[in-house]
């Protein structure tokens, strides 16, 4: 079937509103869908399920959430991972305090405490802009770690600050084997990801990509900044919440505030750029490559030195992976401001005219 | 000490309107290849001029490979871009003299000084005394330069609208060439002083992160605001560390300024002594 | 002039409003009054303080004296200053000098933004979309098509407005204004930089949003024929003070005005 949209003809509005507005891209994502629900969890060995899929899974929610919130809204955050820790150490204490709660709403208090926070921390945005905010986010990151750190209730009085998350149960279904914490993780993760595009394509979307575009026209045409600001920071940090606990619960198990740092925040950050700011795909495409690339290199190095027969210290791989993460965003930032969201675009128009170009 | 590296942002942004997160990464990279040269057994004043010709072709290698295709985009395109600066800067340096910290001994006492603590009861070490000395020197000349040289003006007119600095005829490329070798070389005064205080390693990065409270305090564009705030961040943190530290269970160091920048932020959101900016529409 | 809709009461009066910025006195005690369904011009040389006047209006800038009065809904209110998100929930919207569009948005999204305030689901239920949140969606894309129709704009809906040429862009912003629906509608020199046919088409849109929905309009010109031929009463600002009010002939007779814009040694 050629990728063709001439025949499909839309004779009211609300056809014309659909999110794939076109079959073919409806049968692909049916496709994928069920690739994702049904082929890999039976195909997928245990390496791919717990070392790739389900981080790639996380980290797509955490820049989903960060897309919202800078792609969309245009407010650049730096606190991502403190959004993270929030929600991975809230979750933790839910569960561990009102057990009775269950798993999932526990997951959705945790993610509301991190949008708690978030509001709090996006109080700034209203009277700052650009890199000032982004400063401002920092402070958020340092705060939430060092809290995390000193509040002992908030790890349980856990002396080095480490939490082991507890058993996932839903209704006395345990998750327990990689394939299904894999499940766990797509099921919130796809339905995270509907929710965003379809909130994205109404009136709050519109809202928070005016104020990102022109915020003084925003305001004359009636959009109220504080809310709209707001609400962006506490939606972004709902989803980092999210992504948060599921980090906590289904990727690593035990938890230190370590695992949050700034680094985190830039390399969800880095996700987006590469991956395409203001695109829900791109939140997907930044997370794949990056969580692809350094398994990538590491293949690489590793036939390398054994084609050369030199063994490459641990040390200088890992530097060199520093380097070229921050050359590509460099070269992206340069090269392709919208990401690969944008490349993928591309390649859509020109299939849509495939084979006759002209 | 805050002040010296504050002053680099403070350049960088005066002349070209880019926030250059890399200048922790700039400052961490000039300490080593110092440390590194000198444990070598280069000659101390050998070692500092090569230095100061690798940081100075290295902030014009910048400018010309990361910052000119990207005139004219967003300043928030810019910021990131030196975010990725910042990671290229750490791998290299790293991969070029490997991680391990090295101590820097620059020949100056890190003692409090006999005569003064007796005369006056004040505790100054020389050191520190040393370290103000020479932010003050490069204050001044900086300020000199900015002011009174044809130079200086250029540089003033490109911050200002580099597309009407353009157009009376200011060589732009050559403009932002030297700012960026210039801020090289405060990266490489402010990595030696640092680096002879806590020892040169990875965490010297950091200092730039604690450089940012005091430039939102002082403004970004103001290099008095770079000295007042740094003076006030300093004092302020240790006064709270040693007043409220001890009710909230310690540490507040990392976050404290923030805080005071954050608070001050949302009653004069330009800082100290920034620009008011009028939005026109 | 035949029109559908005849002149009305005051709609707008504005109360001896001062400005200043620094030391720069943008305006000084100009008072002014809007008719219901008039078309009303601000003229003045450069700098005389138009654009202020406008932003005072809608709440962008705040002056430090004078009141403003709006009837809205039937009831009078009184303004010290305006805020930008009131003074747009009572009915006035705006276009700008320099064009102020979402640039990232289609031209479909830029209209709609115009209907936010008409929009009353939470985000929640626009995050599940199904029910109220989609059927009110629909509502308003009709209502938004039809503004599209009006202002002849259908072929480029759902290019993002970047790329559009000046000339349309000026359109959409308009439209943008228009989806608000209302009653008062600010113009601030919605034909700079036109050519001689793209000025005659958006003063043919001017006239016919006037006339067909009843729109109030306060427009800054600086093309003299444009504002004669399409206005009905004129205020004239020169260094932030009124020197001239009245129809377009009062003015064009008004020893004041002639003497600001040829330049008379003060």
């Amino acid at each position: 079937m050629l990728y063709r949209e001439a025949g499909q003809f839309k004779s009211t509005y609300a056809e014309d509103q659909q999110i794939f507005p076109i079959r073919q891209d409806r049968v692909a994502v049916a496709l994928l869908l069920a690739v994702a629900f049904v082929a890999v969890p039976l195909f997928a060995n245990q390496y791919w399920l717990s070392a790739i899929l389900i981080p790639f899974l996380i980290f797509s929610l955490a820049a989903l959430g960060l897309n919202i919130l800078t792609g969309y809204a245009g407010q650049l955050s730096l606190g991502t991972a403190a959004f993270m820790a929030v929600g991975a150490f809230m979750a933790y204490n839910f569960v561990l305090r009102m057990p009775w709660l269950g798993v999932i709403p526990s997951f959705i208090l945790a993610g509301l405490c991190a949008a708690g926070v978030g509001i709090v921390f996006g109080l700034p945005s209203l009277r700052i802009k650009g890199f000032y905010l982004a400063v401002a986010t920092l402070a958020c990151q340092f705060f939430v770690l060092w809290a995390i750190q000193r509040w002992g209730w908030i790890t349980n009085n856990s002396p080095s600050g480490v939490i082991a998350a507890q058993k996932v149960e839903i209704l006395g279904y345990v998750f327990d084997t990689p394939q299904r914490k894999y499940l766990l993780t797509l099921s919130i993760v796809a339905v995270l990801a509907l929710l965003a595009k379809n909130l994205m394509r109404s009136e709050t979307g519109r809202a928070f990509m005016a104020v990102r575009d022109m915020d003084v026209a925003a305001s004359v045409i009636g959009i109220p900044m504080m809310k709209t600001k707001l609400l962006a920071f506490a939606i972004s940090s709902f989803y980092c919440g999210v992504a948060g606990a599921l980090y906590a619960y289904t990727y690593l198990g035990t938890v230190e505030p370590e695992a949050f740092t700034l680094d985190l925040s830039f390399r969800i950050l880095f996700m987006i750029i590469i991956g395409g700011v203001g695109s829900i795909l791109g939140s997907f495409l930044g997370a794949g490559f990056i969580i692809l690339l350094p398994i990538f290199l590491s293949i690489l190095f590793g036939a390398l030195s054994h084609a050369t027969g030199m063994q490459i210290p641990h040390s200088v791989i890992s530097n060199l992976e520093l380097i070229i993460f921050g050359g590509l965003i460099i070269f992206f930032l340069i090269v392709e401001p919208h990401g690969l969201a944008r490349q993928w675009q591309i390649a859509k128009e020109k299939l849509r005219l495939w084979p006759f170009p002209h | 000490m805050y002040s010296l590296v504050a002053l680099g942002f403070v350049l960088i942004y005066k002349a070209s309107g880019v926030f250059n997160f890399a200048q922790g990464a700039m400052v961490f990279f000039a300490a080593l290849t110092f440390v590194s040269l000198v444990e070598r057994g280069v000659n101390f004043w050998l070692a500092l001029l090569i230095t100061l010709a690798v940081m100075v072709v290295l902030g014009m290698a910048i400018e010309k490979v990361v910052l000119r295709p990207l005139v004219n985009q967003p300043p928030i395109t810019l910021f990131m871009a030196t975010i990725g600066l910042t990671f290229v800067l750490e791998g290299l340096s790293q991969l070029a003299w490997g991680s391990q910290p090295h101590g820097l001994d620059l020949g100056i006492k890190d003692v409090p000084m006999e005569w003064l603590a007796q005369s006056t009861g004040m505790f100054i070490s020389q050191f520190d005394l040393f370290a103000s000395g020479i932010a003050a020197v490069l204050v001044a000349s900086l300020a000199l330069f900015f002011q009174y040289t044809r130079i200086g003006r250029a540089l003033r007119a490109v911050a200002d609208d580099h597309q009407a600095a353009q157009a009376v005829g200011i060589p732009l490329k050559n403009i932002w060439a030297i700012v960026w070798a210039v801020a090289g070389f405060v990266a490489l005064v402010a990595g030696l002083m640092w680096g002879a205080r806590n020892g040169v390693q990875y965490a010297l990065t950091f200092i730039a992160l604690k450089a940012l409270p005091v430039l939102i305090l002082g403004g970004f564009d103001s290099v008095l605001g770079a000295i007042v705030g740094g003076l006030i961040i300093g004092a302020s943190e240790k006064l709270a560390e040693v007043y409220i530290g001890p009710m909230v269970g310690g540490g507040i160091e990392s976050w404290f300024a923030y805080v005071i920048a954050l608070l001050f932020l949302l009653v004069r959101p330009q800082g100290l002594f920034g620009e008011k900016i009028i939005d026109r529409v | 002039m035949n029109r559908a809709q005849q002149i009305g009461d005051k709609i707008l009066s504005v109360e001896g409003v001062s400005l200043a910025f620094g030391g720069v006195k943008a305006l000084q005690e100009v008072s002014f009054d809007v008719r219901e369904h008039e078309i009303r011009a601000i003229i003045g040389p450069n700098g005389a303080g138009k654009s202020s006047m406008l932003n005072v209006l809608n709440g962008v800038y705040h002056p430090q004296q004078g009141t403003i009065k709006l009837r809205a809904n039937g009831a009078w209110k009184e303004f010290h200053d305006m805020d930008s998100h009131e003074a747009a929930s009572l009915g006035i919207a705006r276009t700008f000098q320099n064009i102020a569009l979402f640039k990232g948005m289609t031209v479909l999204d830029n209209v709609m933004t115009g209907r936010n305030l008409k929009m009353r689901c939470s985000f929640l239920e626009q995050a599940i979309w199904v029910g109220r949140a989609r059927r009110e969606e629909l509502e308003h894309r009709r209502a938004v098509e039809e503004v599209i129709d009006f202002l002849e704009i259908q072929h480029i809906r759902k290019t993002p407005v970047g790329k559009l040429p000046y000339g349309l862009q000026k359109r959409v912003e308009l439209a943008r204004a228009l989806a608000a629906e209302p009653t008062l509608l600010l113009l601030d020199e919605p034909m700079s930089g036109m050519n001689l046919e793209e000025k005659q088409d958006m003063c043919r849109f001017v006239l016919d949003v006037n006339d067909h929905y009843g729109t109030t309009v306060v427009l800054i010109e600086h093309d003299m024929g444009v504002v004669m031929d399409i206005s009905d009463r004129v205020v004239v600002l020169d260094y932030g003070r009124k020197i001239g009010d009245g129809t377009p002939e009062e003015v064009r007779a008004n020893q004041a005005v002639i003497d600001a814009y040829l330049g008379v040694a003060h």
